[in-house]
């Protein structure tokens, strides 16, 4: 009972916020506010698929960029080669995510977590590199270039902004909601499980490597939905969605906006995109700035926004109940 | 894929010869980057993501001291020296307030410092590829052996990859210092409260570990071109190295390095574009096999 509840309290939240998303682009023109929405959208299903690895299987996967390139490329291949309908090549592309994470996470999810850091990060770099090497099919270091064929979809065409801007944060906040779903399912609970106390879990029957995979490769598709978005909205695919950089951005994202909180990583996609949109601005050092930004926040804060944001409130309420 | 190549080369003598000094001296600075890691890995815990940046801080600074002093031995010496002096200071203000927590720290602490330094470098050297050229004193014929060819140059950077394998050996198994290093990786707590100061013993490992990194920085200078950034592949190869060796083990990370490096050089030749999934085929074959590497303990 209760249950059901809180899945159709969701549901109607998922809906409020896709009617707000959508009602921005009426009252905010600025083509700078719906790009930002359409990156966001991406990076935020990115951030908060590295989550469900990072905050709620303890898993710290350092290689997360793969399934980002993974599916921005196929997404992107397929619509140069073939131009299928944009959900069938959606379904594809994510299909090819989840085939690479099950791979990947085959050989690293029974790992330590520090081999299961580095493992991953050394998987993401041999894509990059296959992804360079492999100039006749991804074009090397120039990306794939020459735009995508965007379909119209459902009547929205997807080469105009805003109608872009509508599909992506529909999109983003459909995965949100399905992300979410599976952490207060069975499944989500083991894992949280499996995090805490891999022993008591096995003891209980629990198949741990099967649990850890399972979440390796859900994690691996929604990376690839976020990659997609990407590739929609630049019209084509680079090497540097594959690079390392965009798997510390990741994993940046995640203790920025918070790994306690299911809408953390969100926030913290929010915050590091307006970081460098300001440090893009202000020097040309973008390096030195966000290299000062991390470490400020990994050694001072040492928390997300969002946990800090809870327990100040949950420290308001306490003195409440007790005045 | 060339297959035929390969095995070409493999049947004449003059080839196995050349290929061979290729793989052992990316082997040797494979070696060298590789051994800082695992030493820092074992004793302290924590695997240090900038490794790879330090390697390009040693070539940097070799660079500059080569173009000062005209010695190629003094500018290894003040390469070596330099990042020692830095991975001090990143022990001592970063990496120690986060031995204890969790790797997502350890982690973003690496990344800020690997994005600062590339970026560093890049205001201070600039971003174009640099080269310090071959010192005067390697210019010499090279040696022919079974009509292989091999470069002075690799002959001595082969031998001073053995020398340093042989002194970390010596030091490691042989010596008090080497004693209290094993004491420290093997129980802390039970070594500090034997009055030994476990704060300056990972301090010392720490800045050990880079001085090898820069090092290998500085060797590879006249035979690597140099840009920002160059770390991170010979980072993810000294991982593989150290997987393949056994996180932990020096022994375990020279034969890590001796095998990448002639995979490299052969796989060159036989099928080039594949090599890099050769080595992971390797590493992940390794993970199954023997998931602790080939000279790696059984985790606790």
């Amino acid at each position: 009972m209760s249950n059901s509840m809180t899945f159709k309290r969701e549901l109607l939240i998922a809906v409020v916020a896709i009617v707000v998303l959508a009602v921005i682009p009426l009252l905010v023109t600025s083509p700078k506010m719906i790009d930002f929405g359409i990156r966001l959208a991406a990076l935020g299903v990115f951030a908060t698929s590295l989550n469900m690895l990072v905050g709620f299987g303890g898993m710290v996967s350092f290689g997360h960029a793969l399934y980002f390139g993974a599916g921005a490329y196929a997404f992107g291949l397929i619509m140069q080669h073939y131009a299928l309908p944009i959900p069938v090549a959606f379904v594809l592309s994510v299909g090819f995510c989840a085939l690479v994470a099950l791979v990947v996470g085959a050989i690293c999810v029974r790992l330590r977590e520090i081999y299961f850091a580095f493992l991953t990060l050394a998987f993401q770099m041999l894509f990059f590199s296959i992804i360079i090497s492999w100039v006749s099919l991804t074009g090397g270091d120039q990306g794939l270039m020459g735009g995508l064929p965007r379909p119209p979809f459902l009547g929205l065409n997807l080469a105009n902004a805003v109608d872009l801007y509508w599909f992506s944060t529909t999109v983003a906040v459909i995965c949100l909601l399905l992300i979410r779903y599976i952490l207060q399912s069975p499944l989500g609970y083991t894992l949280r499980m499996v995090r805490d106390n891999p022993d008591r879990a096995k003891f209980l029957g629990v198949d741990v490597w099967r649990i850890k995979l399972y979440a390796f490769v859900l994690a691996g598709c929604f990376g690839g939905v976020g990659g997609i978005i990407m590739a929609l909205f630049v019209s084509g695919a680079f090497p540097e969605f594959a690079y390392w950089t965009m798997s510390g951005e990741a994993v940046f994202m995640v203790l920025l906006g918070g790994i306690n909180t299911f809408i953390g990583p969100v926030v913290g996609a929010t915050l590091l995109l307006y970081f460098n949109d300001v440090i893009v601005r202000v020097t040309e050092h973008h390096g030195l700035a966000l290299g000062a930004i991390v470490l400020l926040f990994a050694l001072v804060f040492k928390h997300g926004v969002t946990d800090f944001v809870v327990d100040l409130y949950r420290k308001i309420r306490g003195q409440e109940a007790r005045s | 894929m060339d297959a035929d190549a390969l095995f070409e080369c493999l049947t004449s003598l003059s080839c196995v010869v050349t290929q061979t000094s290729t793989g052992l001296i990316t082997g040797s600075l494979l070696f060298l980057v590789a051994a800082g890691l695992t030493l820092i890995f074992g004793v302290l815990g924590v695997v240090n993501f900038a490794h790879g940046s330090l390697y390009m801080l040693g070539a940097y600074i070799a660079l500059s001291a080569y173009r000062v002093s005209d010695s190629f031995i003094i500018a290894v010496m003040i390469g070596g020296a330099g990042v020692a002096l830095f991975s001090l200071f990143f022990e001592r203000f970063f990496m120690r307030r986060v031995y204890g927590a969790d790797v997502l720290m350890q982690l973003l602490v690496c990344y800020a410092f690997i994005l600062i330094l590339d970026d560093a470098v890049k205001i201070i050297w600039g971003a174009e590829f640099l080269s310090m050229g071959m010192p005067e004193f390697f210019q010499a014929p090279p040696i022919i052996l079974a009509g292989g060819i091999i470069p002075v140059f690799y002959a001595y950077l082969i031998g001073f990859a053995a020398a340093i394998a042989l002194g970390l050996w010596l030091l490691l198994a042989k010596t008090r210092i080497g004693k209290v290093v094993r004491a420290a990786a093997h129980n802390p707590s039970m070594t500090s409260a034997l009055g030994l100061n476990t704060g300056m013993i990972y301090a010392g490992v720490f800045a050990f570990g880079g001085m090898l990194a820069g090092i290998a920085g500085a060797l590879a200078a006249p035979v690597r071109s140099m840009s920002p950034g160059m770390g991170f592949s010979i980072l993810i190869e000294s991982f593989i190295v150290t997987v393949i060796g056994g996180m932990g083990s020096v022994a375990g990370a020279l034969i890590g390095a001796i095998l990448i490096g002639l995979i490299r050089s052969f796989g060159s030749i036989g099928f080039p574009l594949f090599i890099e999934g050769i080595m992971f085929i390797t590493m992940a074959l390794i993970l199954v096999v023997k998931p602790s590497g080939i000279m790696g303990k059984e985790p606790r």
